[in-house]
Formats: structure tokens, sequence, C-alpha cells
């Protein structure tokens, strides 16, 4: 899972290095799933039973690793999503879905 | 168990919420947000007082017992930020009800502002770590719409830069929270100071360290991660310039203070130096900025990357006078860097562009305007017996009595050279032969500086008045030098 972790947020770099905006989107995308899977490794992976706190009940898995992600999903989500609209608006107004055309110091007022 | 230190948080939400059903009628989202902000800034102030007759107060959210549940903490430090942010949130929405078009202020203008709010109360406020990030991706979408209101091409530009790294740093700030899970299994920071100080603060904690360095970092502007902020931070409108430059870099700032002071307490090593000396090189970096560009702005930008250089150094000292400065400056701060750039708003708004050689002999028509520019970049140097005094001294005597001596001599020096490149303002725009001006807002000034000299008065009074705010920072650095105040008052509640 680490190293699936690790791969994913290669991925991303790669993807976020690159110039069209697009290919960057994509790549976020993915580093926050790095960052999801993480989090899940991170609280251990399936151990025993589900956390219902019963008698007789030693081993269960960590319920808060799945709680943070859920926050977590959500938020990227709705982030991911704004980005979107974000790139569609500027490659509108701008023309351009090229990040090198975006640098803007001659027109910087 | 009380629920007071919710409240700065509910309040500016139910506003938020409130606004969202009357989004046509302007009139009605100016005095709804007006007034809200006005109740915040009352609780507020009552939250600073309760805080200060019975210490640290503690919210646990469904009152789970404390390292469970989310905690809600107001010690003094977190209770005397939240009072400053609803202040500085008032004064820019007044100023914005003049400044802004109308057209600017019906597009969901006072609700992102109110969500802002939201999320800064709420990351000065928590006592969880997880939550601190929650609250971080609030104002952050907040700012995104902040940022990106008004839709020209500049704007739509720099958002997209603005978005992409605080995206990258929110992936990161989940990492190192899901690291931090991994080894100490806990998210309560109490709980977290605790378990380090149990397992003596192994290896792979340093890498944590430089982990939060890097996200907080990257927020907080300090020396290679500040590049996104002169871009992004020039493209919207002042007065939300104004609550970005104030509020989101120095809630990076925060996290930093909070997290070195309580998790990484125990061993002052490297990672304190580290952090010193990329203290330093921010402030380096910053004067430069400053001193090379000739646009108002942007000398302002700049400055906000000095100030927190500056109180990253007196963080980075950890001694009880430097943290007492680090607290004193990043208050004056945030106050004073709102004031100069709402001053310079007007500056703009008079003169129709931010470039310096647009401006001159201002003080003929304007000289109510040009001497409140005056006074606040005085007290911006740290001239006595302004607020910045006190702090930058508080700070360079920490760092000269922990043995060092570049440190503070750069602190000093920047000082000076930071008084040049506000004064190149003064100088450049009230002084000279009056200029024909074609700004906008030219017949606005007489509304626009009301809130500004009312902003100005409050940061005077500050440093006159350090006196009796004195109290309030030693107890608000009570328990950065020993978190055992803090950790007692969390665990033991509930």
């Amino acid at each position: 899972m680490a190293i699936a972790a690790g791969i994913l947020t290669m991925c991303a770099v790669y993807l976020i290095l690159s110039k069209s905006i697009l290919r960057i989107i994509i790549g976020t995308g993915l580093l926050s799933h790095a960052a999801h899977l993480i989090v899940i490794t991170m609280g251990g992976l399936k151990t025993g039973a589900a956390p219902v706190l019963e008698e007789g009940v030693t081993k269960y898995t960590d319920p808060l690793p799945q709680a943070l992600v859920l926050t977590a999903i959500v938020i990227s989500f709705g982030v991911t999503a704004f980005f979107l609209v974000l790139a569609y608006r500027a490659y509108q107004e701008l023309g351009t879905d090229n990040i090198e055309e975006m640098k803007g110091t001659d027109t910087n007022d | 168990m009380i629920n007071l230190p919710l409240l700065p948080i509910l309040i500016p939400l139910l506003t938020g919420v409130l606004l969202m059903f009357f989004t046509k009628q302007l009139w009605m989202q100016r005095i709804v947000s007006f007034l809200s902000t006005l109740l915040t800034i009352g609780v507020s102030l009552y939250l600073v007082f309760q805080v200060k007759a019975q210490g640290i107060l503690t919210v646990t959210l469904g009152s789970w017992p404390a390292p469970f549940g989310i905690t809600l903490v107001s010690d003094m430090l977190s209770a005397l930020l939240v009072l400053t942010t609803s202040l500085l949130v008032f004064f820019v929405i007044w100023y914005s009800m003049t400044y802004l078009s109308e057209q600017h202020q019906r597009f969901y203008y006072y609700i992102a502002v109110q969500f802002l709010l939201v999320g800064v109360n709420g990351a000065f406020t928590t006592g969880d770590i997880f939550n601190m990030f929650v609250f971080f991706e609030v104002f952050l979408i907040s700012s995104y719409v902040l940022i990106v209101l008004g839709g020209k091409p500049a704007q739509l530009r720099e958002s997209l830069k603005y978005l992409l790294v605080n995206v990258i740093s929110s992936a990161l700030f989940v990492m190192t929270v899901a690291f931090l899970y991994g080894i100490i299994g806990t998210l309560n920071m109490a709980d977290i100071s605790q378990k380090i100080a149990e397992i003596n603060q192994p290896g792979i904690l340093s890498v944590i360290a430089i982990l939060f360095l890097v996200v907080f970092g990257l927020k907080g502007a300090i020396f290679p991660l500040y590049f996104w902020l002169p871009g992004s931070y020039q493209v919207p409108p002042t007065p939300v310039l104004a609550l970005f430059g104030a509020l989101l870099t120095k809630v990076g700032v925060y996290g930093i203070l909070r997290t070195y002071s309580l998790f990484f307490s125990n061993e002052v090593g490297i990672i304190h130096s580290l952090l010193g000396g990329l203290a330093l090189a921010t402030i380096i970096i910053g004067v430069i900025g400053a001193l090379a560009t000739k646009d108002a702005k942007q000398i302002l930008i700049y400055n906000i990357i000095v100030a927190v250089g500056v109180i990253l150094y007196g963080v980075s000292v950890m001694t009880r006078q430097s943290l007492e400065g680090a607290v004193f400056y990043l208050l004056h701060d945030m106050l004073i860097k709102a004031a100069l750039f709402l001053l310079v708003g007007i500056m703009i708004g008079i003169a129709g562009s931010s470039r310096l050689k647009s401006m001159g002999g201002m003080i003929k028509d304007y000289p109510l305007l040009g001497w409140t520019y005056f006074i606040a970049a005085l007290s911006l140097a740290g001239i006595p017996p302004f607020s910045g005094f006190i702090g930058k001294l508080l700070i360079v005597r920490g760092g000269i009595e922990a043995g060092d001596l570049v440190g503070p001599f750069i602190v000093l020096a920047s000082s000076l050279l930071v008084l040049y490149s506000v004064m190149q303002i003064f100088i450049r725009g009230f002084w000279g032969t009056p200029k024909t001006y074609t700004g906008s807002r030219r017949h606005l000034v007489k509304q626009l500086i009301a809130p500004t000299i009312l902003l100005v008065t409050i940061t005077v009074a500050y440093g006159v008045g350090a006196e009796a705010v004195r109290p309030f920072i030693t107890q608000a650095v009570d328990p950065l030098v020993d978190p055992s105040i803090y950790i007692q008052a969390v665990l033991k509640g509930g």
C-alpha cells in the first residue's frame, strides 16, 4: 500500500510538472489520492472485526482513519471541481491552457 | 464546560448561511454582515476576558472526552488572535462597502468573507490537528472565491497558480497528519504532545517537523516557499488583499508556532536552528523585494514576507522573551498590515493605479490621508512609541540573550530598510508636484478614511498602551513556554 501511494505521488509530480493545465489538475487529483491512501495505510489495515464495542471484542479495526479519509475525499472533490471550472474560465478568458504562457510578467500591472 | 470558544466560529457560519438566502438584497447583506461581525468582536472580547479570568477554556464537541473527540481550545494566544481577526474583518467589511463596485459586492462577496472568518477563527481555536486541516480548507476555499471574484484575466491567471500551490500543500498536510497518526496514534494536539514526550522524540519526528514546516511555510510564505505570494497577492482588490495579507499568512505562522512549541519543544536542536535560518533568509529576501519594486502594492506585499520572517525568528529562539516578542509582533503586524493596505487602497483609488510613478503631491489635497499613512508607516517599522517597537525589542533582546548576534542584527537592519521602503510610498505619493488624478474612487476618500483611521488608532493604542496589554501577552506565552499547562487544561476537561 505504501508503495502504491509512492507510485501515485510519483505520477502526480510528473503530471503537475507538465505544461497543460488539465494534466496538472489530474496530477493534483492523483496527489490527493496518494494522501488518502497514506492515511488508510498509516491507520493500519484490517486487523480484526468491525469497531463495535461489545463484550468479547478484543481485536478491531481503527475507525478513525476512515473518517479522516472521508473528510479529506470530500474536500479534495470540492476543490478539484472548483479547479476545473476555474481552468475552463481561464481558458475562455486567456485563450490558452498552457501554463508557460500564463507567466504574466509583461502585463503585470 | 462552557461553549464560549465555539461562538466566534458559529456566528460567522450562521451569518454566512443566512446571507445565502438574500443574495439579491445588497443592503441586507451589508447590514447583516456588519452587525454580525460586530457581535463576533463583542463575543471574542468577552472570550479574552473570560480566558484571562479562568485560564484556558476547552469545549469537547459531542461531549466525547478529550483525547477521543474533537476539542476546541481557547488559550490566551488563540483568543487574542480570534479577537484581532474579527476586528480586522469588521474594518474590511466596512471599507469594502464603499470601495468595491456594487457588481463586485453582489456576487457572494460578504458570504465568502464570513466563511473566511469561520475558517481563520476555527484554525486558531481548534485543538485537533486534523480539524485544523479542515478549517484550513474552509478559509482556503473562501480565499479562492475572493481572489477570483471580479474575473479579470490577470485574476484568473494568478488564482490558478494560487489554487495549485494550496492544493499541493493541503495534500502534504494530510500526508503529514497521516504520518503523525501512524507514529503517535492520536490527533488531539495536547495528547500528541504528551505522547511525544513519553517516547522521547524519535528521529522520524524530525521528518514530520520538516513536513509541518513545508506545509505551514507554504501558507505563511517563508523563504524558499514564498514564490507564489507576490504574484497572487497582486491581483485581488485591496480590501481582499488586506484580509489575505493580514490573516492568511499569519495562520501559517500560528501553525508553526503551535506545532513547534507543543510537539517539538523537547529537543530544541536542528529543527529550531533550521527554522531560525529560514526566518532570517525570509527577512532578507522580503527586504530585497520591497526595495526593488516601484509599485505601492508590491512594496507592502514584500513587507508581509519580512514580517513573517521577524515573527518566526522570535519563535525559533524559543525563549520566554522572544516568544512574547513574537506574539506581540504577530498581533501588531496583523493590525498594521491591514491598515496599510487599506491606506494604500485609498491612494490607488485616487490615482487609479498602484504604480508610484502615477502618484505625487497627494498631501495637498488629502492631508489627513497623508499623516495617517505616516503614522502607520512609522508604526510598521517599529519607531517608539508605536506598537512595532515593543515586539521587535523583545525579539531582539531574546535573540541576544540566547547568544545569537547575527539574527538580532538582521532584524534591526531590516526595520531600517522596511522604513525606507514604506517611506518611499510616502515620499513619492504625498510629496512632489500634485498631479491631476483620474481614479474612479477619488470622491469616496471621506467615507473610506473613517474605518482606516479607526484601525490606525487601535494600532497606536496597542503600542502606547502596551503596559496594559502585556499581562495578556504574558498569559498567551505561558502555554508556549510550558506545554504542560496546555496539556493539563485539555485533558482534564470533558
